[in-house]
């Protein structure tokens, strides 16, 4: 199979998930539309790998997934955290840091 | 122990005693404060003479020594070190300022007792002397301006000691500010003298100087001036002498130590020891000595006038100083310091004694008030009397050897030269006028109230706290001068140190009897043995025709002083009217004041509220509040995007990620 099909799947998926940050409030939406991007790049470095012919794109997307599992670590660690101190699960209203 | 280790001492002394007094002004009691004070200058003095002794011991040719303690300054070309420099004129200042510092120490502890800030005193008088000893044992220039600077500091703290009196604080600021025109003027002198010979060291510069200049090329002259305008800003010369009368704002044991004894030499001090660049520029020497005699002349007759007693010795001095500038100006460098020397006895007993009846007058220094004290203050009219003996150079005292020789040398040297003897005898004639004008009216006579309550209860009077310059009423917290007042004839440690400068002035002339034993002068001659200048020496005959001269018209002066205020009291009244304009220009101090209030005051007024409506206002102003107007929009602009919403960061980011890309792409393509 041609590898750009993969390529613009990638791409699809990245932009979906993009307009999930823009569009959504929740934090929890926008920890999984993170987690959508970080698998649509994973996609194409799996997809050029094997088009390149070796391992090395896969070894990025491993790396990748660790660093998105220790993301979510965070993220939800923050929204427990921030559901726990009754905050409203809201980005727009966690706003006390603006310049 | 060798000269440089004794004179190093001589420094140490008096710094400790000013750091322990200072510092300590809460745990030691008054008393002590006083003692510490004046037995740190008193071993001072000691060291002094020990480095004299080794001196003493050593060939006259070798009696120069350098010795430093750590490099001050050292960069490319630059070698400044914390050096000092003895040889026999610094050993020779060293011993007039700590000998005439120690008595008035003495003095001061006694006349000062009952003041509040009797420690902040002891503090800045033994600063003062170091300052004043770092000046004349500083191996390099810039050494000799640091002292330099200090003693001005020193002298400016004094006069504005009682801090209360507007017109003391007004008098320090005046003598500060015309200082600093001083040291600036020797700052400048320092640059071109390195700028010329590349080091500031006193040995060097002095050595390579005969090789570099030409006689009177215009370096070496500007040079010279340079120089002179410290030294006649220090030393209270024409036209930079208007702060020393109002300097007698001060205590008069300031006035005594600073203004007459110590301080105001330092100038003499300086073209003493510059002498070998003043003998590259004799027109700048010149100038210097005709500004001497020009002081002299204008000083002797103002003092004429004078009615405030303080004022008027302070104009003597300006006068005397005269003599001394002309002196090392014209070649005679060791009679200019004998005179020094012997000033510096007689000035200060004068100012001592002058000190204690003002006491006694509780604060009024118009000599109109004051009549009879002879009777009411013995010890303190003899005193006077010899130090006025001194001053007015009647035969046999110390003055009447000390100011002969300068006119003497003068003479011999000849040519123009003889002016000075001239003009020099005439304002001798005046100083013995003026001298005994304040002795005759102050000393006897029917007692005057304050003079009368003395003889009757022994009591000083005190007045109400009234400044008696401008008739305001005291703040009578620290900083003024006390409610109680001390006289010489209570107090034994006054008693003391006038009595020893009552013996110096009158019989301290008498190691310099020309033809006799000329002990300053073998002394001082290794310093200035390489001066063509010190070969013209008046034969023994002429310096006893002068000394003749001399005698006759401090005779004849004090005989007209007698005359006019004692044989003919009404002689001054009509001699007042006759030559009205005459009277009214030394009354009004020759309009010096008025001058430079004109030509340089009100000018630097001027541009200074120029200034500050137009160039501060506009410029500055525009300047600043431009700037922070920029960086507060922009500021703002900034601030608009932190919003706190992280989606817009996000799309920000996304959209800024995607402009990147998109730009990259293109550009590639």
């Amino acid at each position: 199979m041609n590898v750009e099909w993969y390529i613009v799947l990638s791409a699809l998926l990245f932009a979906t998930g993009a307009i999930g940050i823009l569009v959504r409030r929740s934090p929890m939406v926008i920890l999984l539309c993170l987690e959508l991007m970080l698998n649509a790049g994973n996609l194409a470095l799996v997809a050029f790998s094997r088009m390149v012919g070796n391992g090395q794109g896969q070894v990025f997307a491993i790396v990748v997934m660790v660093i998105a599992a220790c993301e979510v670590v965070v993220g939800l660690g923050l929204i427990v955290a921030i559901f726990r101190r009754r905050l409203p699960l809201n980005v727009d209203d966690l706003r006390e840091l603006r310049g | 122990m060798t000269a440089t280790a004794w004179a190093w001492l001589v420094l140490l002394l008096p710094l400790l005693g000013s750091i322990v007094i200072g510092l300590g002004f809460r745990v030691l009691p008054a008393k002590v404060a006083g003692v510490v004070g004046t037995v740190a200058i008193g071993l001072a003095f000691a060291c002094g003479v020990g480095a004299l002794l080794c001196l003493l011991g050593e060939d006259p040719e070798a009696r120069h020594h350098a010795s430093s303690l750590w490099t001050y300054a050292s960069a490319a070309g630059l070698d400044v070190k914390l050096g000092i420099f003895v040889d026999p004129l610094s050993v020779f200042m060293v011993l007039v300022v700590t000998g005439v510092s120690t008595l008035i120490h003495l003095y001061s502890y006694g006349y000062m007792q009952s003041d509040q800030g009797y420690h902040r005193f002891f503090s800045y008088l033994n600063f003062f002397v170091f300052s004043m000893l770092l000046l004349v044992l500083a191996g390099n220039f810039v050494l000799l301006i640091v002292g330099w600077a200090f003693v001005g500091f020193a002298s400016y703290a004094l006069i504005s000691f009682w801090y209360r009196r507007t017109t003391a604080t007004r008098a320090g600021m005046k003598a500060f500010v015309i200082n600093v025109v001083g040291d600036i003027g020797l700052t400048l002198a320092a640059f071109l003298i390195f700028r010329e010979l590349g080091s500031f060291d006193y040995g060097e510069v002095f050595a390579k100087a005969p090789t570099v200049f030409h006689t009177n090329e215009w370096t070496i002259t500007a040079i010279c001036l340079l120089l002179l305008v410290g030294a006649f800003a220090k030393s209270a010369q024409l036209p930079f002498h208007t702060w020393l009368p109002d300097a007698m704002e001060g205590p008069t044991p300031v006035s005594s130590l600073i203004h007459a004894a110590t301080m105001v030499t330092a100038g003499v001090y300086l073209i003493a020891r510059t002498h070998v660049l003043f003998e590259l520029a004799p027109t700048a020497a010149d100038i210097s000595a005709f500004v001497g005699l020009a002081t002299l002349l204008v000083a002797g007759t103002i003092a004429l006038v004078m009615t405030d007693l303080k004022r008027a010795i302070a104009y003597s001095t300006m006068s005397q100083i005269g003599y001394m500038v002309v002196g090392v100006s014209i070649g005679a460098y060791s009679a200019g310091m004998f005179h020094l020397m012997t000033h510096a006895f007689f000035k200060a007993l004068l100012f001592m004694a002058a000190g204690s009846i003002i006491a006694a007058m509780a604060n009024e220094q118009n000599i109109d008030k004051m009549s009879g004290f002879g009777k009411a203050m013995r010890f303190t009219s003899i005193a006077m009397v010899c130090g006025g003996l001194a001053l007015a150079a009647f035969p046999g005292t110390s003055g009447f050897f000390s100011k002969d020789e300068i006119l003497a040398y003068a003479d011999a040297r000849g040519g123009m030269y003889v002016i000075f003897t001239v003009l020099g005898y005439l304002g001798a004639f005046l100083t013995a006028v003026y001298t005994f004008r304040l002795i005759f009216r102050v000393l006897p006579g029917r007692p005057c109230p304050e003079a009368q309550e003395l003889i009757d209860t022994g009591h000083v009077h005190h007045a109400h706290p009234f400044n008696p310059a401008t008739g305001e009423e005291e703040d009578t917290d620290v900083g003024f001068p006390g409610s109680e007042h001390h006289i010489a004839e209570g107090s034994p440690p006054m008693k003391i140190a006038m009595g020893v400068l009552a013996f110096l002035a009158l019989f301290g002339g008498l190691i310099q009897v020309p033809g006799l034993d000329d002990a300053v002068t073998k002394f001082l001659d290794p310093v200035f043995a390489g001066s063509p200048l010190i070969a013209i020496e008046p034969s023994t005959l002429a310096d006893w025709e002068g000394l003749g001269v001399g005698a006759a018209i401090s005779v004849v002066g004090i005989a007209v002083a007698w005359w006019l205020y004692i044989a003919q009291p009404t002689a001054p009244a009509i001699l007042q009217r006759r030559l009205k304009p005459l009277y009214t220009l030394f009354a009004n101090k020759w309009y010096f004041d008025e001058a430079i209030s004109l030509l340089i005051v009100r000018p630097a007024l001027a541009v200074g509220r120029f200034a500050n409506r137009v160039f501060e206002r506009v410029v500055v102003d525009g300047l600043v509040s431009g700037t922070e107007g920029t960086v507060r929009g922009a500021g703002g602009v900034v601030r608009a995007v932190q919003n706190g919403f992280v989606r817009s960061y996000a799309l920000l980011l996304i959209a800024g990620f995607a402009g990147l890309a998109l730009y990259f792409l293109l550009s590639s393509s």
